[in-house]
C-alpha cells in the first residue's frame, strides 16, 4: 500500500515585499532585494513555493558604536570609526547584498544630530554604496519624528525599508513613506495581536499592505528567544489560513540582541559569533525573511546555510 | 488517535446490562474516552474491539526511554506540531559521535570533555546525552573502543556499525545501559532486529524514503519489535525538514502507527559553525535524538540553550521563588533592586550584579513568571505589589538607606512607589547589562 503523505493545503500567501529601486525603477541601486512571497511553512517546498532565498542585512551605523564588544570591533578594525568605509566594507568585503543603517547619532543622548545632516549622511551613504537599504531611527520616537520623514525625502525613489512605526507612533512616518515611496517596518512587542492591529492602522491609511514588513521583537538565544519564535509561528500559521493583516514578513534584529547576552561577551569569541548564529538559524526556521547581524564570520555561515537549505 | 465515545459506543454490544457498574453502554463508552473506565470491566467485549480499543490508547509517537541507570532519559509521546499549541514535551536527547579510529587517550580525552559537558542556565541544569562509538576500523577495534567508551561515561551509548559479528561482543558488555545500535537497513533488518531483541537495545532503521522506512518498521512491529527510532539518513537540508515534519505530522494527523517512533538525526560537519547550524534545525523541527561531532563548549553550550528554549513550556514560563536575595556580603548599607520573579529577568539581573562585584540584594516580586514590561502591562507589578513585598521581607528593617532601586523601564511609578512604600525610589538602568557601572556609581 502507497504511503499517503500528510500534505497541507494553505489558502494565504506572505507579501512579496521588494527593498531597492534600481534606474529604471527611478532609483539608483545596482540590484534590488525580495523578501517574502511564499505561500506554505519554512522549507516545505513539497506543499508550496518559497520564491525568495531569506536574505541577512549587515547592520552599520551613521556613528562608532562605542557599545560594542570588542569581538565585534577586532572584526571590523578602524572601519567603525568612519561609517562609509564600513559600510563600503560590508559591501565590498563581505559581499552585502542589503545593509541596515541604524541613525544612532541622532539621539539626543549621542550627538543629537539634526535631521538635516542625518538626511545628508543618507544621501552619501547612497552614493557610497549600491545595495538596498534598511534605515532605522534612534529609537527616541519625538527625535525619529523629525530625522525619519527628512531621511525619507533625501532617499525619494530608492525603495528603502524604513523604520520603526509602533502602535502609539506610526502616523508621521507612514506619511513621509508613503510620499517617497518607501517600505515600512512595523514593529510590536512580541504580540501578534499588536502586529495585526498596527498592520491594520497602517493600511488604514491608505499605506499598501504589501508594503509592510513585521518586526516581531525579538530575544537572542537564551534570552527570550522562544517567545518570537513562537509568536512568528502563530502569525505565519495565521497568516497562511488567510489572514491578509498578517502576511507580511518578518525583520528580525538578530545583532542587537544576540551581542547583548552574556554569553556573546566571553573571553572565547566563538562563543559570541555561535550565539549570533544560533538565533539566526531558529528565526528562520520560525519564519524571519530578513535578518539584522553584525559579526562578518557569523553573516557569512548563516548566508551559508541560507544556501543549503534553499539546495533542492 | 484517541476514539471518540461515539466511535467506542459503536464497538459495544450495546445490552446497556449494566454489569460494567454504568447505567447504559453509551455512558461506558463516555467513560472509556475520558479514559474514566477500563475496558476490562466489560464482560462482552469482542477481541476485534478490543484490540481497535487498546491500540487508540496508545500515544501516537512511542514513548522511548534510552539508556539505563541515571542518565537513562526519555522520548516522544509527542502531541503537537508548534509549541505553542501546548508544548514539547521531552527534550531530544543530544550526543557526540567518537571513530573507533582514535586513539584511546583521544577517547579518554574527548569522554573527560563530554561528562563535563554541563551548564547552569536560568536555575535549569542543561545536560548532553549519549555517545556514539563508530566503527570504522576492525571488529575487535570496534568493541575494544566500545568497552573503553562504556567505562569512561554514564552517558546513553549508540553503536554505529552495520557488523553484526562487531555488535554482538560489543552488546554483550553493555547488558544493562540499554544502548541504541545503528543503523539498521533494509538489507540486515532481520538480523538487526534479532540482536536489538536478544539484548534489549533500541533499533534505529535507516532508510532514505518515508514508504520503505514506514515497511520496515511495520515488520519490525510484526516480528514483536517496537523500541525503535527512525531515520531517513544523510540528505540536503530541506529534504530532512520535510521527512521530519512528516514524521511527525503522520502519526499525528493521519494516525499513521507505522511511523509513530520518535526520529534520530546525524549533524555532522567539519566546520562546526555549519555542524550547529544543521543540529539546530533538527532540534527545532522534531528529532527525538541528534547526533554531532563537535565537544568544545561553545558549540555544545548553544545548542543545549536552544535546545532549552524550544522544550520550555510556552504557558508556564520558568520562574523563581518571590523573596529576598543576598548576593554576596551584604550589610546594612547594600543596594535593594526590585525585580520581576521570571527566571530569565531574575538570572540576567543575577548575572550583572555579581559582576558588579557589589554585594546587593534582589528583592524578587511575585509576577507569576512575567517579564517587567509583561508584568507592569497586566498589573502583576504594581506600586502596591512591590510595597506588599517590601513589608513582607521587612526590606526597612534590613537596611538604613532606605532605597529601592526599579528598572528603568518601570520609571513612571516612580512616584506612586515612593508614597506608597515610603521607601525613596531610584530608578535603574532599562537593561541589566548597564548594571555594573549603576552599581558602581551609586
Amino acid at each position: 500500500m502507497a504511503l499517503q503523505l500528510a500534505t497541507e493545503k494553505w489558502s494565504g500567501e506572505i507579501s512579496e515585499v521588494i527593498i531597492g529601486a534600481t534606474k529604471d525603477e527611478g532609483g539608483s541601486r545596482k540590484s534590488v532585494v525580495r523578501i517574502g512571497g511564499e505561500n506554505t511553512l519554512p522549507f516545505l517546498f513539497n506543499e508550496g513555493k518559497i520564491p525568495n532565498p531569506v536574505c541577512v542585512a549587515f547592520e552599520v551605523w551613521d556613528t562608532a558604536p562605542s557599545d560594542w564588544p570588542e569581538c565585534l570591533w577586532r572584526a571590523f578594525g578602524k572601519s567603525l570609526n568612519d561609517s562609509l568605509s564600513w559600510a563600503k566594507k560590508c559591501v565590498e568585503e563581505y559581499k552585502a547584498k542589503i545593509l541596515c543603517v541604524r541613525l544612532q547619532s541622532a539621539h539626543p543622548d549621542f550627538a543629537d544630530t539634526p535631521p538635516e545632516a542625518c538626511a545628508k549622511f543618507i544621501a552619501g551613504l547612497l552614493n557610497a554604496v549600491d545595495v538596498p537599504l534598511v534605515i532605522i531611527g534612534c529609537g527616541d520616537d519625538a527625535k525619529d519624528n523629525l530625522v525619519l520623514p527628512a531621511v525619507s525625502e533625501a532617499a525619494k525613489g530608492e525603495r528603502c525599508l524604513i523604520g520603526s512605526a509602533v502602535q502609539d507612533n506610526y502616523k508621521t512616518l507612514v506619511a513621509a513613506l508613503s510620499a517617497d515611496g518607501h517600505n515600512i517596518i512595523a514593529e510590536s512587542p512580541i504580540d501578534i495581536n499588536i502586529a495585526k492591529q498596527l498592520n491594520i492602522l497602517i493600511s488604514d491609511t491608505g499605506f499598501a499592505l504589501s508594503r509592510i514588513v513585521i518586526n516581531p521583537t525579538i530575544g537572542a538565544l537564551g534570552y527570550g528567544l522562544e517567545y518570537a519564535y513562537s509568536i512568528m509561528e502563530r502569525a505565519r500559521l495565521a497568516a497562511l489560513s488567510g489572514d491578509k493583516t498578517v502576511a507580511s514578513p518578518f525583520i528580525c534584529f538578530v545583532g542587537q540582541e544576540a551581542w547583548k547576552a552574556k554569553e556573546a561577551k566571553s573571553e572565547d569569541e566563538r562563543q559570541g559569533i555561535i550565539w549570533e548564529m544560533l538565533s539566526a538559524a531558529a528565526l528562520i526556521q520560525a519564519g524571519a525573511g530578513l535578518l539584522v547581524m553584525r559579526h562578518p564570520v557569523a553573516v557569512e555561515k548563516v548566508n551559508k546555510y541560507i544556501e543549503r537549505l534553499f539546495q533542492r | 488517535m484517541a476514539l471518540s465515545g461515539l466511535d467506542i459506543y459503536k464497538l459495544l454490544a450495546k445490552t446497556n446490562c449494566r454489569e460494567c457498574g454504568f447505567a447504559t453502554c453509551l455512558a461506558f463508552a463516555m467513560a472509556l474516552a475520558k479514559k474514566a473506565a477500563g475496558i476490562e470491566k466489560c464482560p462482552y467485549i469482542n477481541e476485534e474491539a478490543k484490540r481497535m480499543l487498546e491500540a487508540s490508547a496508545q500515544p501516537p509517537i512511542k514513548l522511548l526511554c534510552i539508556g539505563g541507570g541515571e542518565k537513562s532519559f526519555e522520548i516522544g509521546n509527542e502531541s503537537v506540531m508548534f509549541r505553542h499549541e501546548e508544548k514539547f514535551h521531552r527534550p531530544c536527547g543530544i550526543g557526540f559521535i567518537l571513530d573507533d579510529g582514535l586513539s584511546d587517550a583521544q577517547i579518554k580525552e574527548r569522554l573527560r570533555k563530554i561528562n563535563k559537558s554541563r551548564f547552569e542556565r536560568v536555575g535549569q541544569m542543561l545536560e548532553v546525552n549519549l555517545v556514539a562509538v563508530r566503527q570504522n576500523k576492525s571488529g575487535q577495534r570496534f568493541c575494544d573502543a566500545v568497552k573503553l567508551v562504556a567505562e569512561n561515561t554514564d552517558l546513553a551509548l549508540v553503536l554505529m556499525s552495520r557488523d553484526p559479528a562487531a555488535l554482538k561482543p560489543a552488546l554483550e558488555l553493555l547488558k544493562a545501559r540499554r544502548p541504541v545500535i545503528y543503523p539498521a537497513v533494509k538489507d540486515n533488518l532481520q538480523e538487526f532486529a534479532l540482536l536489538a531483541k536478544e539484548y534489549g537495545a533500541i533499533l534505529v532503521i535507516t532508510c532514505p524514503d518515508l514508504e520503505g522506512l514506514s515497511a520496515a518498521a511495520a515488520q519490525l512491529n510484526k516480528e514483536g519489535l517496537s523500541d525503535i527510532l527512525l531515520d531517513t539518513g544523510k540528505k540536503e537540508l530541506s529534504d530532512k525538514i520535510w521527512d521530519l515534519t512528516q514524521l511527525r505530522r503522520l502519526p499525528l494527523k493521519r494516525s499513521n502507527r507505522s511511523l509513530g517512533y520518535p526520529v534520530l538525526a546525524v549533524a555532522e560537519e567539519d566546520d562546526p559553525y555549519e555542524e550547529a547550524l544543521e543540529a539546530v534545525t533538527y532540534i527545532g523541527k522534531y528529532a527525538g535524538i541528534v547526533l554531532i561531532r563537535g565537544i568544545e563548549s561553545w558549540e555544545v553550550l548553544s545548542l543545549l540553550t536552544l535546545r532549552q528554549n524550544i522544550y520550555t513550556d510556552p504557558q508556564k514560563p520558568l520562574q523563581i521563588e518571590p523573596k529576598l536575595y543576598s548576593i554576596g556580603q551584604v550589610d546594612d548599607k547594600s543596594p535593594v533592586l526590585v525585580t520581576t520573579n521570571f527566571s530569565l529577568t531574575y538570572y540576567t539581573v543575577l548575572g550583572e550584579v555579581e559582576a558588579s562585584k557589589v554585594p546587593s540584594y534582589i528583592m524578587s516580586v511575585d509576577t507569576e513568571g512575567m517579564s517587567v514590561l509583561t508584568a507592569w502591562a497586566a498589573e502583576k507589578f504594581t506600586p502596591e505589589k512591590i510595597t506588599a513585598t517590601v513589608n513582607k521581607y521587612g526590606v526597612r528593617q534590613m537596611v538604613r538607606h532606605n532605597r529601592l532601586i526599579i528598572p528603568g523601564y518601570v520609571a513612571v511609578m516612580s512616584g506612586e512607589l515612593e508614597e506608597s512604600s515610603g521607601c525613596k525610589v531610584v530608578v535603574g538602568p532599562k537593561e541589566a547589562a548597564g548594571l555594573p557601572s549603576f552599581l558602581k556609581n551609586l
